[in-house]
């Protein structure tokens, strides 16, 4: 099991995948924009256990946002 | 004939009959000004109004400009440096120095990558300007816009045109100006380099902070007090707590709503008789080394930081020791991100950013003060 947590502080504006979902290191999970700009959030490859945030969410560096299993 | 004569008068009233090919380069420039900022969508927050200003005033006779006309009053937030304050007081409300007080050391990169200031002043002063005048073309290599309007202003007013729309236009041109310098002086490992979490930067410090500066540049700068203190204080309304609702306000459409003004003015600034001359093209050109200088001096300094360090720090960041906020340090990240994906660079490039605003500010207040201009 794996929290995969945001990089930076800003807001979810992308929710790419899903649960159950099998993905890779390649997976683009979910973007975060701050500073103007879109950050994409990947893990290390696994299955989508638990999504914890939703469009529009703000979180703060180091807040989970998925769970990968 | 009467018919003809009529008519001939009526083609006088309208612009054609004064367009001359400074026009026609102007009103191109505006066009292409557009086109950077609506097909490329490179800062269109800048180059929008920057391209409508520089066309409106392209059209011969509409008066814009003349005393009492639309343009002129825009403008006068700019001749009587009213716009600069605002501005930086919405920056300060937008921006978390964090980063800076994180990792001041930091700091140094701000200072290194203002050698272009200094290149771009001696080369201003080779081609025969006056030192005034060649501080003011010095300080578009800063990359802080509302700076160079203000030391324009003071030092060197008939320049004022060229140095803002040089200095706004290579703000904006960053993504295209830097990653080659950046490539070109960073080997490939260690620009993979992934830097460690900043610490945690208490909500005391970062109240502390903006009146610290305060207390520090207006005794130690005093000609640059009216930008730093805006900017102090909108910093201070972002980090107090108490007025998030202003700070909001402040940082975002009150910021929005000057940026479009001040993009306006310095865009009027570029009429054909104003504007196409040789020393508007010496100025741009200047302006251009500045800028590369100052990216290749604060990466140069990074790579001699990532080595004292033992490879912790990603010498990209040093580029971003120039002071466009946060143009510079998105490009620093976005070049980081091209080698290594998982490579947040934003929050450590904002460090030397953010150093580079004072970096840039500390630089225009020597200057002034040399030169006795208060």
């Amino acid at each position: 099991m794996e929290n995969i947590t945001s990089p930076i502080s800003g807001q979810v504006i992308k929710i790419l995948t899903q649960v159950g979902q099998e993905v890779t290191e390649d997976t683009e999970l979910v973007i975060i924009e701050a500073m103007k700009m879109e950050n994409v959030v990947y893990c290390d490859g696994g299955t989508v256990k638990e999504i914890k945030v939703k469009v529009g969410d703000r979180v703060q560096e180091d807040d989970i946002l998925v769970i990968i299993e | 004939m009467e018919i003809i004569r009529m008519i001939q008068s009526m083609g006088q009233g309208t612009a054609f009959a004064h367009f001359t090919l400074a026009h026609v380069i102007m009103l191109s420039l505006g066009v292409l000004f557009l086109w950077f900022g609506i097909v490329k969508k490179y800062e269109p927050f800048l180059l929008v109004p920057l391209g409508v200003g520089c066309i409106l005033v392209n059209i011969p006779g509409t008066g814009l400009m003349d005393p009492g006309g639309l343009l002129f009053f825009n403008y006068q937030g700019i001749a009587l440096v009213i716009y600069p304050p605002l501005i930086f007081l919405g920056v300060g409300a937008m921006t978390d120095f964090g980063p800076l007080i994180a990792n001041p050391s930091t700091m140094l990169l701000g200072a290194a990558a203002h050698s272009g200031i200094f290149i771009a002043l001696i080369g201003a002063k080779l081609m025969g300007f006056s030192i005034a005048a060649a501080s003011a073309i010095g300080i578009i290599g800063g990359a802080d816009g509302p700076m160079a309007i203000y030391v324009a202003t003071k030092l060197a007013p008939h320049l004022l045109g060229p140095i803002a729309v040089a200095a706004y236009s290579y703000m904006a041109l960053l993504p295209l100006i830097q990653p080659p310098i950046m490539k070109l002086l960073v080997p490939l490992e260690e620009r993979k380099i992934a830097m460690g979490k900043l610490r945690n930067v208490s909500k005391r410090e970062k109240i502390i902070f903006p009146v610290m500066m305060i207390f520090v540049v207006l005794i130690l700068l005093p000609p640059i007090a009216p930008l730093i203190s805006c900017l102090m204080l909108g910093n201070l309304i972002r980090e107090c707590g108490v007025m998030e609702r202003v700070s909001f306000t402040i940082g975002g459409v009150f910021l929005d709503i000057i940026t479009v003004f001040i993009a306006v003015a310095i865009g009027s600034t570029m009429s054909a008789e104003n504007f196409v001359n040789v020393q508007t093209l010496k100025i741009v050109v200047l302006g251009l080394i500045a800028f590369c200088c100052g990216s290749a001096s604060g990466v140069l300094w990074a790579r001699l930081m990532c080595k004292m360090s033992g490879g912790k720090i990603n010498p990209l960041i040093g580029s971003a020791g120039i002071a466009a906020v946060p143009m510079a340090a998105r490009v620093s990240h976005n070049v980081g991100l091209q080698y290594n994906k998982r490579n947040y660079l934003i929050m450590h490039a904002m460090g030397p950013n953010l150093a580079g605003v004072l970096g840039t500010a500390v630089a225009g207040g020597i200057m002034l003060t040399l030169l006795g201009v208060m």
